[in-house]
């Protein structure tokens, strides 16, 4: 039988080590990167499966907008700001194309997985803990959002807007916003009763947070107290240091930008690490 | 005597009112199938769960492989594999994408991946559907698949939650093979279940676990031997004469139980003379498990 050869060639198991010392010379650390790439291997196989709708998507989805925007806005409007209208609408649409590639699945797979098809429990019985779970999903879906927030400018190109060396930053911009949003998602999830709560997160959170963010007008434009929402909102954020960046305009101001978004991945991480793992461990 | 595989002292857990684990204490010795048996609700699936850290007791001390739970959860995960009482397999992956996905998991090493997928799927007896997505399964070959993603990384110990329920008797039969092979290679197997011919077959020693806590345990056949005797007399008959029955059973004390159209009464080896007519059979461990944890349903 195959179990025949079990002991001499396993794997992992090795003599029992029940004593306190050698188990604690088998410690094993926190966020192991095996456990991560485990994690994430699971994710790249289901994306195998549906990488040709996905990137369908993100290349329509900007196109709908330039088409919209450009031509039939752009025809009225040749500027926003003193920005060609395609180019700020190229740039801008890139937020949002990050912004729905990250809090979307952030929400949706976390709470199928779990709830539904409770793939997250079988993991948990593997040597994976809480922590390097949510930071593998966060990680995954971040990546592919940084990638795919490229598919607005790849579009605009196509608009006429000119290559720019700064653009090389916008995968890393779209890949730590997109990691706040991913993590913001799964920390949605943790907390929604129901899958039809996230309605309530994508129709008052989502949409406003999209339209106030500099995306399709200036921010400047709107009455002061929405002016002072936008300053707290992420996506504003990011919609600045993509255009910035995009349009060879970075400055000190950038700093801060990337700073507000920086601390906005790292406090929904941890957020969604403790509301998730309250409700995965009971 | 070597150290236990898993060993829960004092062990309580509480969610909201109910208390699903009260005071349990349990050895699991190595090398042994362990069986855990209860009716539902008697707290076995919340053991299991315990055992992998991902509930957390209230109260009491929990070791696995040498390994202090809940904060070495994780070294002694590595040795050990689960199989769930619920299939939480990925629906859209195939049976060889799962396999790997798990290899990694529990750390093979990457040269060692493809062998492992493949002794996996010899295990679950799926090479022929290596390719197929979970969706397509059929339910037996779903709970073979999970198996063999237990095994996947030659576990030391391997915790089975009701390995065979909702199971055709192919595919339970099967299934027991299987267990009786893993543990004749010396790994530990502890095994939850409420179906009792499962765990007089396949254990060699069951704990009987009620209301949170383990109310009997040894051999099947000692618990048998202890709590119901050698023989049991059924007595079969309209109502009327099982209620006699029943009433002579009664004022003799003889301890008795309704076994669907008769009465069966326990220890009929002793019965003497008074013994009414009726078949004699050997006892078996539904009748200890009836015994132990009584008649009624909750």
């Amino acid at each position: 039988m195959s179990w025949s050869s079990q002991g001499e060639t396993a794997a992992v198991g090795r003599a029992p080590a029940p004593s306190g010392a050698q188990a604690s010379a088998r410690r094993i650390g926190r966020l192991e990167p095996a456990a991560l790439a485990g994690v994430m291997s699971r994710d790249v196989a289901i994306f195998g499966r549906y990488w040709k709708a996905t990137t369908f998507s993100s290349i329509v989805q900007p196109t709908i907008y330039l088409l919209a925007f450009g031509l039939g806005f752009g025809t009225l409007v040749k500027t926003i700001g003193h920005v060609k209208t395609i180019e700020y609408i190229g740039t801008g649409t890139v937020a949002t194309a990050v912004l729905f590639s990250s809090a979307f699945p952030g929400m949706f797979n976390t709470f199928i997985r779990w709830q539904f098809q409770r793939t997250y429990d079988a993991m948990l019985a593997a040597p994976v803990d809480v922590e390097e779970l949510i930071t593998a999903e966060v990680l995954w879906i971040s990546l592919r959002a940084g990638v795919y927030g490229m598919a607005p400018i790849l579009v605009a190109f196509a608009f006429g807007l000119q290559p720019e060396w700064g653009m090389l930053l916008v995968p890393l911009i779209g890949f730590v916003t997109g990691f706040g949003f991913a993590a913001f998602g799964v920390t949605v999830a943790a907390i929604a009763k129901t899958i039809d709560n996230f309605n309530y997160i994508t129709s008052a959170v989502l949409t406003p947070m999209f339209l106030v963010a500099g995306t399709f007008f200036p921010v400047s434009s709107l009455p002061d107290g929405i002016r002072q929402v936008a300053q707290v909102n992420p996506l504003y954020h990011c919609v600045q240091l993509v255009r910035d960046a995009s349009l060879g305009t970075l400055g000190t101001a950038d700093l801060g930008h990337a700073a507000v978004l920086l601390a906005f991945a790292v406090i929904m991480w941890r957020l969604a690490i403790s509301q998730l793992g309250k409700r995965l461990i009971d | 005597m070597a150290a236990a595989a898993i060993s829960l002292q004092g062990v309580s857990k509480r969610f909201g009112e109910i208390k699903a684990v009260n005071g349990l204490d349990l050895e699991v010795p190595p090398g042994v199938c362990f069986g855990l048996l209860g009716p539902n609700g008697a707290g076995k699936s919340t053991t299991m769960r315990m055992l992998t850290a991902q509930t957390l007791a209230d109260e009491g001390a929990i070791s696995v492989l040498g390994f202090e739970l809940p904060g070495e959860s994780k070294q002694s995960r590595l040795e050990m594999g689960v199989v769930p009482q619920l299939d939480n397999l990925d629906q859209e992956l195939t049976c060889r994408q799962i396999l790997t996905v798990f290899a990694r998991l529990y750390r093979v090493p990457r040269g060692e991946r493809t062998e492992a997928v493949t002794r996996a799927l010899e295990i679950a007896n799926l090479q022929p559907r290596a390719d197929t997505i979970v969706k397509e399964l059929s339910g037996g070959m779903r709970r073979r698949l999970l198996v063999a993603r237990g095994l996947i990384h030659r576990p030391r110990l391997v915790l089975l939650d009701e390995p065979t329920v909702g199971l055709d008797p192919q595919v339970r039969q099967e299934l027991w093979t299987l267990i009786d092979g893993l543990r004749a290679s010396g790994v530990t197997v502890l095994m939850s279940t409420h179906y009792i011919e499962e765990a007089e077959r396949l254990a060699d020693t069951v704990a009987v676990m009620s209301g949170g806590r383990i109310i009997a345990q040894g051999t099947p056949a000692e618990l048998v031997r202890a709590h119901v005797g050698e023989e049991v007399l059924e007595v079969y008959g309209p109502p009327e004469r099982l209620a006699e029955v029943d009433a002579l059973a009664s004022s003799n004390g003889w301890s008795r139980r309704r076994s669907g159209p008769a009465v069966a009464i326990m220890r009929a080896e002793s019965l003497d003379g008074l013994a009414p007519e009726g078949v004699r059979r050997p006892a078996n461990l539904e009748d200890a498990f009836v015994a132990l944890t009584g008649e009624e349903i909750e």
